[in-house]
């Protein structure tokens, strides 16, 4: 078993050194060329509260279910995404604010009541959430020339915030932190009633 | 038993430390406002007395009766605040709203100084109808040209943390002494009201 080990981590050593003497180019300014498409869909994602709120509710939603309901939710919430931008990117741009109210009213008030949702509901609204939103994001990079890079930023970034939020909320059990989450649920639907307001103005 | 290292809470500091740790380049010139509506919104709530009095009655409130109104307040008037602010932000006319603002710190205090117990419908009812004219003030006084979203998160996290600060004090409940101090804190918040409502009408 210790030898299997061994040789494992050879191996993977082998594999790191390969990679590091592998030459890339390298910008000096890198300013002018920002950070990547990658980055930039992974940067997009973390600085827009309006996609990133609905996301953070869907996750403590599907964790307040259990860890079988975060399971499912962490894998369809970014395949949505990725297929959403993709084809968001074919199309017109569009404006987002009606979703983005809907997507914090639902997603907001499902976790203020700590709703008994099934796990196909669940799924069936994360595939809603990814897609609509994915799509969204698509429509507003379509101009990049590595638009598909930084459709994969994106759904990478959601898969990373749907893994921590929901792993948060899963293992608790203390009554008043179980509270805080539905609280948290309850601040979102509030924000979403008033950027309501703000649309419709 | 668990292990500490199994707790929600130890992940949650971790990540947080991460966050914290996280370099972020700093913008000279902040794009559309948007850190600056952010803020103006947390300031918001903070600015008035006549708010912040009103917001930590519902905490002590709260705590004073107990599990499940501790949590139901709190949750209820955030977002029927945001319904009121809707309201404002709508433009829909809602006349009294310094007096029910007032009305409210007075009403409110004076339910933390008896120690009132009605029925947890009566009393989400009561904080919730009282919400609407504190979210039609912040929704009506909107600066102009800030992220609506960014303002909005900030007042409603500032009006939650109100909460939780009263809900806090009121932990001291518990204690024969505790119990006294809450009255007096109820009075002197009920005084306030009286203030403000003259304020509001003189």
């Amino acid at each position: 078993m210790t030898r299997v080990c061994l040789r494992a981590s050879r191996m993977l050593f082998l594999i790191a050194a390969v990679f590091l003497v592998l030459p890339l180019r390298v910008e000096a300014h890198l300013p002018t060329i920002g950070v990547g498409p990658v980055y930039d869909g992974i940067f997009h994602f973390l600085l827009s509260p309006e996609d990133l709120i609905p996301v953070i509710a869907l996750a403590l939603l599907s964790g307040q279910r259990g860890a079988r309901f975060g399971r499912r939710v962490l894998w369809i919430v970014p395949l949505g995404w990725f297929g959403g931008g993709l084809l968001g990117m074919f199309a017109e741009a569009a404006r987002s604010s009606a979703l983005t109210c809907v997507s914090f009213l639902l997603f907001g008030g499902l976790v203020a009541a700590n709703a008994r949702i099934s796990l196909r509901a669940i799924s069936v609204l994360a595939a809603a959430l990814g897609f609509f939103h994915g799509y969204l994001n698509g429509t507003s990079i379509s101009r990049f020339n590595d638009g598909t890079y930084a459709v994969l930023g994106l759904a990478l970034a959601v898969f990373v915030v749907v893994a921590i939020f929901a792993s948060l909320v899963v293992p608790l059990r203390r009554q008043w932190v179980l509270i805080v989450v539905r609280v948290a649920g309850s601040w979102i639907t509030a924000s979403g009633l008033l950027m309501l307001g703000w649309a419709l103005r | 038993m668990k292990s500490w290292r199994d707790t929600g809470t130890v992940r949650l500091t971790m990540l947080l430390i991460t966050v914290l740790l996280c370099a972020q380049s700093v913008q000279a010139h902040v794009n559309k406002r948007e850190g600056v509506s952010f803020l103006s919104g947390l300031e918001h709530p903070l600015t008035g007395l006549d708010h912040v009095v009103a917001m930590i009655a519902v905490g002590l409130w709260g705590a004073q009766l107990g599990a499940p109104a501790i949590w139901v307040l709190p949750v209820a008037f955030p977002m029927v605040m945001a319904l009121g602010g809707m309201l404002g932000l709508l433009g829909v006319p809602l006349p009294g709203m310094e007096i029910g603002i007032a009305a409210s710190a007075m009403l409110l205090g004076a339910a933390v100084m008896t120690e009132l117990r009605p029925p947890l419908a009566l009393a989400a009812a009561l904080v919730a109808f009282f919400a609407i004219f504190h979210g039609y003030a912040h929704g009506s006084e909107l600066p102009a040209g800030e992220s609506g979203l960014l303002y909005s998160l900030g007042f409603v996290m500032a009006t939650g943390c109100l909460h939780g600060v009263g809900i806090t004090i009121g932990v001291v409940h518990r204690w024969k002494w505790g119990q006294r101090a809450l009255r007096v804190a109820g009075a002197v918040i009920a005084l306030a009201g009286i203030f403000f409502l003259w304020k509001a009408v003189a």
